[in-house]
């Protein structure tokens, strides 16, 4: 595992950039998120982004689907500038599931078919499956799933546009241990099969069990390496005295 | 009781009347007043403002309906109350970005319909005396539409951004991805000028046709006057809602089909 930020370097490996951010500044509401942040991610495993509560972690990630646009800078993806793309197609080639579950009105399977209108049955029951889901759940209501369940219904839902790569928003902060568990492995097996992945959290448990690399912001920037292992450190120590109540 | 009677027979309430129905002005001061809302000066200075702004109009109205005035005229005020309008619409719905020139947008293209029906169909000739009062119910009756449309497709596309992002991050596009929302909000918009619409001789005695009839107009005739006029205000509200609708989602939505960040103001 390589640690951007506690190493100075970017992720090794002969992989060519999954998403490579130059000199990429962002400023909302006259306050600055992202303050000249460079930084590659490897085509390859599961790619966590850690970093404090406002270090710009979840921002990054919508830059990379374009949710936002940087101020300045450039935002790659496979070597093209995502400005150059067009935005609709690269959202379905980069899938994101984001923090608290947006279940939409009605049953899984208008929930699926908001992102894929023409699938048809089997297809909509693979995503389902892909997501640890049994076919039993076409046709329940989007309202009665459990908070795990409807947040593996959105990541069946993402599936359905066929991504290539995922981004992950804190998808288990809202989660129980096991329903945590349970999407943990799910997304282990979703990179197995091909499918590179980013996953933002702050959890350094879940980043450890995760990550095949880790990616470290400190205040909007790329951490240096003694700011990645002091906050590292510090993390660890906190993760230490508040263990039992994030369990 | 001989001046009521007489104030029917000619339609004129004349100062004595108006100074008469002061009563209720003052029973609305009292009221205030006995439950401590604290709406004394207010509801003066409406009062003094309405009765002001009412004679001053009054004026301007005996200008624009006289015979001689040429109907231009009376089309040139319509054009100075749509801006009037949207001006209106913006002061009472300062959240919404743009509004001021989406409300021209929609108040015009509303007041233009409705005007083409009534006046290129036939249905009152075009003159001064029914351009001028015509044109303002139809533009004044749609502001309350036009705000409550904007304030709600802000406060819909506010509250439900994570949905919206959601769809967008599956790849619709905004008009796709905004739709059951600002669908939403219009029927909100819509649904108060069609519980008018069938309330109206049951539950109250609508404008045109009570001054008709207090004109001494036969009443079936004020009845057909103000059925058509309902179905005018009930068109003109539905486009201002629509354009209202189909301009704020391209308003708050970037070209690149990002949901813009929205100050969403209580009411």
């Amino acid at each position: 595992m390589s640690v951007s930020g506690a190493t100075s370097t970017p992720a090794d490996g002969p992989d060519p950039a999954l998403f490579a951010l130059e000199d990429v500044r962002l400023v909302l509401e006259d306050r600055c998120i992202l303050d000249d942040l460079s930084v590659e991610i490897a085509d390859r495993g599961i790619t966590v982004l850690l970093g404090a509560s406002g270090a710009g972690k979840s921002m990054t990630l919508r830059l990379l689907n374009r949710l936002e646009v940087p101020t300045s800078g450039v935002v790659r993806f496979r070597g093209d500038d995502i400005a150059s793309l067009d935005p609709l197609r690269l959202r379905r080639r980069v899938g994101m599931v984001f923090q608290r579950p947006a279940v939409f009105p009605g049953t899984v399977r208008e929930n699926l078919l908001v992102a894929a209108p023409d699938a048809g049955e089997s297809e909509l029951v693979a995503c389902l499956a892909a997501a640890d889901l049994d076919a039993s759940f076409l046709d329940r209501l989007g309202d009665e799933l459990s908070g795990g369940q409807a947040q593996r219904m959105c990541l069946a839902r993402t599936l359905a546009t066929e991504p290539e790569v995922l981004l992950m928003d804190e998808p288990t902060s809202a989660l129980d241990p096991h329903a945590r568990h349970r999407l943990e492995e799910t997304a282990r097996r979703l990179v197995d099969d091909g499918r590179p992945m980013v996953w933002v959290t702050h959890d350094l448990d879940q980043a450890d069990r995760l990550s095949d690399q880790q990616v470290v912001l400190v205040a909007g920037r790329l951490a240096t390496g003694d700011e990645a292992r002091t906050y590292l450190a510090d993390a660890s120590s906190a993760d230490g005295d508040d263990g039992e109540r994030r369990g | 009781m001989g001046t009521t009677g007489s104030a029917v027979d000619s339609g004129a309430i004349g100062w004595g009347g108006l100074g008469l129905s002061l009563v209720l002005v003052a029973v609305a001061v009292g009221l205030s007043l006995w439950q401590g809302l604290r709406l004394e000066r207010e509801i003066l200075w409406a009062t003094g403002r309405a009765i002001v702004q009412l004679l001053a109009v009054g004026q301007l109205l005996v200008f624009l309906v006289r015979p001689e005035t040429p109907v231009i005229v009376a089309w040139i005020w319509v054009v100075a109350m749509v801006l009037f309008a949207a001006i209106t619409v913006q002061r009472r719905a300062r959240e919404v970005p743009g509004i001021v020139g989406l409300a021209v947008v929609a108040t015009g293209a509303s007041a233009a319909i409705s005007m083409l029906v009534v006046f290129g169909l036939g249905v009152y000739p075009n003159v001064g005396r029914a351009v001028v009062p015509i044109a303002g119910m139809m533009v004044g009756n749609s502001i309350g539409g036009t705000v409550v449309a904007g304030r709600r497709v802000v406060g819909e596309l506010s509250d439900r951004r994570a949905e919206i992002e959601a769809r967008l991050a599956l790849g619709q596009p905004s008009s796709e991805a905004a739709k059951p929302y600002v669908r939403s909000a219009l029927r909100t918009a819509l649904t108060s000028q069609i519980e008018t619409t069938k309330a109206v001789g049951l539950v109250f005695m609508p404008g045109a046709m009570t001054g008709l009839i207090l004109a001494g107009a036969d009443p079936v005739d004020a009845v057909l006057v103000q059925a058509a006029l309902m179905y005018l205000i009930l068109g003109c509200v539905a486009t201002n809602v629509v354009v209202i609708g189909l301009g704020l989602t391209r308003r708050l939505f970037t070209r690149d089909h990002r949901l813009l960040r929205l100050t969403r103001q209580s009411t």
